[in-house]
């Protein structure tokens, strides 16, 4: 009795001291909310306290300066067509390296792995120059391009290694049924990697979404593929800080992703476990 | 009837299945790699390649001899690695200990700590340059404590902090939900058997808990470490390596050497250099954990 009475006690302060640490977490959003809404005078006077009045033309302002559908779109489209071919490719390369496990295909599979390690600024700059001379540059297509060499090496290990827990059985019979390599491989075996095609898609979708320094290369100039990232930097120049519009701008960039995460949670959980396990 | 071409059994789908990948793969990974070799020994200046000349050593004489700022940047990386590695994986293998027990709102709360991680670099460091200038000064004013009061970005030692901040306010979720997996697969007969023999927590931690989790231990140290080494989104958007180069981690060393000096030949020698680092430091790191690991 006196022994789960403590320990109800306990956990009842370990709940509130975990509630109040995720207040704390939480504190940068609340501050950059509020303050999205408030006059640039009013920010700088009271950053701490609740807007006296919602000046919510910031968004519509906001909306505009940073052509928020445009660049919106150009964000999903990048990401989506990137992760469709990351999970096309990756999957038909690993079930291949893991079935035909031959010297080539072995080395092959070590390259790919021992690439993960090789930071993003160690390629850039030769990147810059392959992209021009390909002309992939400021092109949907290139950027995508770019995107599925990056992911490719991570998602295959991925891949790879779920494979080999698939039972051969099934594919044997579907072979003597008459079924062509293809068809075992889309037919039968895709469709049992689905835990791992959705743990591909959210670990690529959310560095994809966000990242920052590869469409700035290669994308360059071209002001119809800005993504969301890339186009609220404009309000964080060296001098002048307009924080009643680079405020609601972060907003408007983190929403997106946002949602993404809090309607896909559960899978992002695993997917993220799931990915680091593996990896 | 002979073929006039043998090709190996299963070429097509070989070519079918592999294909696709390689190609990718090849160009965008290999093929700027190795073209790295190259330009780390040439004065390019990112604009006309034709004109690059092969100067040999040089750019190796200048990184080794004549650029302090390369090697300020390196000291700085792998004392920032060093303090947010352990801060970030003590605070997530702390939440994740607590979020292990039967709080009522476990589940919110593991949202809302994994949160930071999917907004991402250069974003999260955009809100945190309002915290740190507006919102830090804000409540400074308000309540006078001195932590909110400094002059937070402003400063090499103060700006050091704010960026390990923020990496492990970013990092710490994720770790979180790894060591969690971990901690959920021990089985509970052993913890019961150790509580039994009459261990203590601290004990429980040392002798169950730890060695048990040791394979997550690696992944999370692996993932913070080469993540905090390769750090750039934050840098460029919390202090752009300001003020001055205090706070230039390797990352933006090279981009700024190569987009704003236009030394791209430097820039990529310095690449190279940055990529041996990586290597060595997270290949000794997982040797090292790898030695420790268990099996229940």
């Amino acid at each position: 009795m006196m022994n789960s009475s403590r320990y109800r006690s306990r956990t009842f302060i370990l709940e509130i001291a975990a509630i109040l640490l995720a207040l704390v977490f939480l504190s940068p959003f609340y501050l950059v909310l509020t303050n999205s809404v408030k006059s640039l005078k009013e920010i700088l006077v009271d950053a701490a306290s609740f807007p006296q009045v919602f000046l919510w033309e910031n968004y519509s302002k906001v909306w505009k300066a940073i052509d928020f559908p445009q660049a919106f779109w150009s964000s999903l489209q990048i990401t989506v067509l990137s992760v469709i071919f990351i999970v096309l490719f990756s999957s038909m390369a690993a079930y291949r390296i893991a079935r035909k496990p031959t010297r080539f295909n072995s080395f092959v599979f070590m390259l790919l792995i021992s690439a993960m390690i090789i930071p993003f600024q160690s390629l850039m700059l030769q990147l810059v120059r392959v992209t021009s001379i390909l002309e992939l540059r400021g092109e949907l297509y290139g950027i995508v391009a770019c995107y599925l060499g990056f992911g490719m090496p991570l998602s295959v290990f991925l891949f790879h290694g779920f494979i080999k827990t698939v039972p051969f059985e099934l594919e044997e019979a579907a072979r003597v049924d008459g079924s062509n390599p293809y068809g075992v491989f889309f037919r039968i075996v895709f469709p049992l990697l689905l835990p791992i095609v959705v743990t591909v898609i959210i670990l690529n979708t959310l560095w994809i979404w966000n990242d920052y320094l590869l469409p700035v290369l290669v994308i360059g100039g071209n002001k119809d593929l800005t993504t969301l990232p890339v186009a609220v930097t404009k309000f964080f120049g060296q001098y002048t800080k307009k924080w009643d519009l680079a405020l609601p701008g972060l907003v408007l960039a983190v929403t997106p992703i946002l949602l993404f995460f809090l309607t896909l949670q559960k899978y992002i959980v695993e997917g993220v476990t799931a990915g680091s396990i593996k990896g | 009837m002979r073929k006039a071409l043998r090709l190996p059994r299963g070429w097509d789908q070989q070519l079918i299945f592999l294909g696709p990948c390689l190609v990718f793969f090849l160009t965008i990974v290999v093929m700027p790699f190795i073209l790295g070799f190259y330009y780390s020994s040439t004065d390019w200046n990112g604009l006309d390649l034709d004109k690059a000349v092969w100067t040999g050593s040089a750019n190796w004489m200048r990184i080794f001899t004549n650029d302090d700022k390369f090697w300020e940047s390196l000291s700085f990386t792998l004392r920032f690695t060093a303090v947010s590695v352990v801060a970030a994986n003590v605070l997530a293998l702390l939440l994740a200990f607590i979020l292990m027990t039967a709080l009522k709102t476990k589940k919110l709360l593991r949202t809302i700590f994994f949160m930071p991680n999917v907004i991402g670099g250069i974003l999260l460091g955009y809100i945190w340059q309002f915290i740190f200038t507006k919102g830090f000064a804000t409540i400074g004013e308000l309540t006078g404590i001195h932590f909110f009061q400094l002059p937070w970005l402003g400063t090499p030692g103060t700006g050091f902090w704010g960026l390990v901040i923020v990496f492990v306010w970013q990092t710490a979720g994720y770790m979180m939900v790894i060591y969690i997996a971990a901690l959920a697969g021990i089985p509970k007969d052993l913890v019961e058997a150790a509580q039994i023999d009459g261990a203590r927590a601290p004990q429980l931690f040392k002798s169950v808990y730890l060695p048990l989790i040791m394979p997550a231990i690696t992944i999370c140290l692996f993932l913070t470490t080469s993540n905090a080494f390769k750090m750039f989104d934050l840098n460029l958007s919390l202090t752009k390596g300001g003020p001055g180069t205090s706070t230039q981690s390797l990352a933006y060393n090279i981009y700024a050497e190569a987009l704003i000096n236009n030394r791209y030949g430097l820039g990529t020698a310095k690449a190279l250099l940055f990529f041996f680092a990586v290597s060595l430091i997270t290949i000794t790191q997982v040797w090292l954990t790898k030695r420790k690991e268990v099996s229940a």
